[in-house]
């Protein structure tokens, strides 16, 4: 609960997941926070939103929200960073070279997966997989009180080895409350920007060659210094001992994040007493610490959600310690989907040989299949109800967007041929148009707080590169499906508004209108009017969201 | 305990209301809920877990003790987590699904009982519609009277306390009125 955020040290409070991670950032004495809203991260910096002292912003996108807390990470703030999976994907090109030069400033980047996909279409992404290729230290917290402490162990690692930290959490963590104990919060003047000042320092700040291959190799030193690190660190811990009743030396666990709490609890539930190794961190592994873990036992299960990235990392341990180790893994535990406690009861239950009576479950034979659906009153639906006014579903190509509208592709709407990541319905537009030319009509839909993300860029190549989809922008006037975060185009504060239209105008783009999708027929001519033409149209479909004052 | 529902049923709120209440009464507590397209009216289903020491937010299949369904037919997709002692607290309510024709109470009903007897319905819509004249607070009774009638080990003044302490200040006199209305009515 959010008045909970800024209760005072040494209580004890309920706090969400996303609640606690603010918290910790609090307590570290963040002073710079930028995001680009996103589930399950958003309530995060919609928390920030609300706080006062530091700087915070919604950025245009997590490329830019990125880049921005290089900046303030360059010129000597605490910063945070936060987005969800997809997003890291969008600022991977700037995150590289961070890497690279390192921090000034003590900065953290928290990324949420959401395995199952809850709240997002795309893919099932599993980020701890990036950290092979950036080389930068990832934790894992499972827990409310593991978010606020981990917040504060991640900004003191990067102070400490001056590398920026990824914070990695799954949807069961973020939207999970519980207790938290309470640390004391910076002091509010300490949160303030004051004296931040950019010292020049180009051998540092330039990854031009040659110095970035000596960059690369700094890079490399410091994670052998993490990881040196990472072998003490508390965050990696054995011992966990939750049932009482049957026991074993020559076997063992070895678990992260909310897969923990699976485990723990399933064991109470089976009454088995287990050596467990909890790693806090997912990179760099403490190496040693997890030899040493394995090296007594016959076999040990890896508790992991998704891809086998700690499984395949251990059975290499393994090779060189205890060669007749059996490191078991995905033949128990699913690789697809998020798992749940019994699917880990189940799959400890087979490793152990003991009986597992689950519960018999009486399947349901009456489905009940109910689907997210657009509000009633949304005004989304006079859009795709004009649309299928306008044309023959069956001659024209849809191309879908990420947002509320995304629901053209469900019952009853069904006109979504394509659904990609943000910004793509316009490229990949494009290229449909240029594959088809005058052949098949393409009308896409792109929300407005996307066009700002990531629209733009496509929507310029679709005109310097001459092809003729129609664009139709839902400008409701916020970012709906997150929970309804502001974007350039609304008002706030003091900034300038900055309007779709002029953007598109100064796009070159020459088919262009702006109408409320309550005047159906004016609606419907344009659709009709626009689809003829030869290069790229665009109606602004401007009707507020209905939760927009 | 699982909370079931449809999106807009203010299911995360009747979530931090038990957790705050579980907690005053110095158990520890863990919660999971969802956000985003899954709350954009499709199903929505919440945990809540509190004892002495709790690791999973989340209930494990066939180990609920209650489930209160805050739409009916809602209740039928929480089968996983019943087991035969579990009790199934169920609002008369039913929201249609698009596409699908609705399923008759009685055949919902039929489905539960295969797995547990002990199923309560009541029609917590209808009384809040026709005593306070808005039954999107029958989550709020159904709550109340689950601690009342002793189906929820905590104690009324509890529940009280945290509704007093997270509904805004707008709906509070709604929300007390309703937990009166449960405590008459248990
Ligand atoms: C790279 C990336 N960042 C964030 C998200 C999360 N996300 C899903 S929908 C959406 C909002 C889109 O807003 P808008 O285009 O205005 O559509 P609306 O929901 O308002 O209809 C966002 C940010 C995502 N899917 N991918
Ligand atoms: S939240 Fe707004 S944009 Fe999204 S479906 Fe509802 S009314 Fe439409």
């Amino acid at each position: 609960m959010f008045q909970n955020v800024l209760e005072k040290k040494d209580k004890k409070v309920i706090l969400l997941g996303n609640e606690a991670i603010v918290r910790g950032a609090l307590e570290a004495g963040v002073q710079f926070v930028s995001t680009y809203p996103g589930t399950p991260a958003s309530e995060i910096g919609d928390t920030f939103y609300r706080l006062q002292d530091l700087y915070f912003e919604y950025s245009t996108n997590e490329k830019v929200a990125l880049e921005a807390g290089i900046g303030a990470s360059f010129s000597g703030l605490k910063t945070m960073v936060v987005m969800k999976d997809f997003g890291l994907n969008v600022c991977l090109d700037a995150l590289f070279p961070f890497c690279y030069t390192g921090t000034k400033g003590p900065t953290v980047i928290v990324v949420a997966d959401d395995p199952s996909c809850h709240s997002s279409a795309q893919s099932e992404q599993n980020t701890r997989g990036f950290a092979f290729l950036l080389h930068i230290p990832i934790l894992e917290p499972s827990d409310s009180q593991e978010c606020k402490d981990f917040v504060k162990f991640a900004f003191e690692i990067s102070e400490k080895f001056k590398m920026p930290v990824l914070l990695r959490t799954t949807t069961r963590v973020n939207h999970q409350s519980g207790l938290v104990k309470l640390g004391k919060l910076a002091s509010r003047s300490s949160l303030r920007r004051g004296d931040a000042g950019f010292v020049k320092d180009v051998n540092r700040f330039n990854t031009l060659p040659p110095r970035v291959l000596e960059m690369h190799k700094e890079l490399l030193d410091k994670i052998e210094k993490i990881q040196e690190y990472s072998e003490k660190s508390k965050l990696n811990l054995v011992g966990g001992k939750a049932g009482r009743g049957l026991s074993s030396s020559k076997l063992g666990i070895i678990t992260s994040g909310v897969s923990y709490l699976y485990v723990m609890e399933a064991l109470k539930e089976l009454k088995i007493n287990l050596p467990i190794l909890k790693l806090g961190f997912f990179y760099p592994l403490p190496e040693r610490k997890i030899k040493n873990f394995i090296k007594p036992l016959k076999k040990v299960l890896i508790v992991e959600e998704s891809e086998p990235f700690l499984e395949k990392e251990i059975k290499i341990f393994a090779k060189e310690v205890n060669c007749g180790l059996k490191v078991v893994g995905k033949e128990l535990v699913p690789e697809i989907g998020e798992l749940k406690p019994g699917i880990v009861a189940q799959a400890i239950a087979k490793f152990f040989g003991k009986k597992f009576n689950k519960l018999s479950v009486i399947s349901n034979q009456l489905s009940v299949n109910r689907r997210p659906q657009l509000c009633q009153g949304c005004p989304y639906w006079l859009v795709f109800g004009a649309i299928k006014k306008a044309v023959k579903e069956k001659d024209v190509i849809f191309g879908g967007d990420i947002g509320c509208y995304m629901l053209a592709g469900v019952p009853p709407h069904n006109i979504q041929d394509y659904l990609f990541c943000m910004g793509s319905s316009i490229g990949i537009a494009h290229g449909i148009k240029k594959a088809v030319s005058g052949k098949q009509k393409l009308i896409t839909f792109i929300g407005d707080s996307t066009f700002f993300h990531a629209g733009i860029p496509a929507l310029i190549n679709a005109v310097h590169n001459q092809s003729n989809p129609l664009i139709i922008i839902m400008d409701n006037k916020t970012t709906a499906m997150t929970g309804h975060q502001p974007h350039p185009g609304i008002k706030t504060d003091a900034a300038p508004i900055i309007k779709i239209e002029d953007v598109i105008s100064a796009c070159q783009v020459k088919n262009l209108k702006i109408i409320d999708p309550i005047k159906q027929n004016e609606f419907i001519q344009t659709i009709r009017e626009f689809l003829k033409k030869d290069d790229v149209s665009v109606i602004i479909a401007r009707r507020p969201c209905k939760f927009v004052k | 305990m699982v909370i079931v529902g449809t999106g807009g049923q203010g299911l995360i709120t009747l979530l931090q209301i038990l957790a705050e209440a579980a907690f005053s009464e110095g158990y520890d507590v863990k919660t999971s809920e969802l956000h985003g397209l899954s709350q954009r009216g499709g199903s929505v289903e919440v945990h809540i877990r509190f004892g002495k020491k709790i690791y999973s937010p989340m209930v494990a299949q066939g180990s609920a003790d209650l489930i209160l369904g805050l739409e009916a037919q809602e209740c039928l997709k929480a089968i996983y987590f019943a087991n035969g002692k579990t009790i199934f607290l169920i609002n008369k309510f039913l929201v249609p699904i698009s596409g699908q024709k609705l399923l008759k109470q009685e055949e919902i009903l039929k489905n539960l009982k295969k797995i547990s007897k002990n199923i309560i319905l009541i029609p917590a819509a209808d009384i809040c519609e026709k005593e306070l004249g808005k039954n999107v607070v029958a989550g709020i009774y159904l709550i109340c009277l689950a601690c009342f009638k002793g189906l929820i080990p905590i104690n009324p003044k509890s529940i009280f306390k945290a509704i007093e302490k997270i509904v805004p200040k707008k709906y509070l006199d709604l929300n007390i009125k309703t937990f009166y209305l449960a405590k008459h009515e248990k």
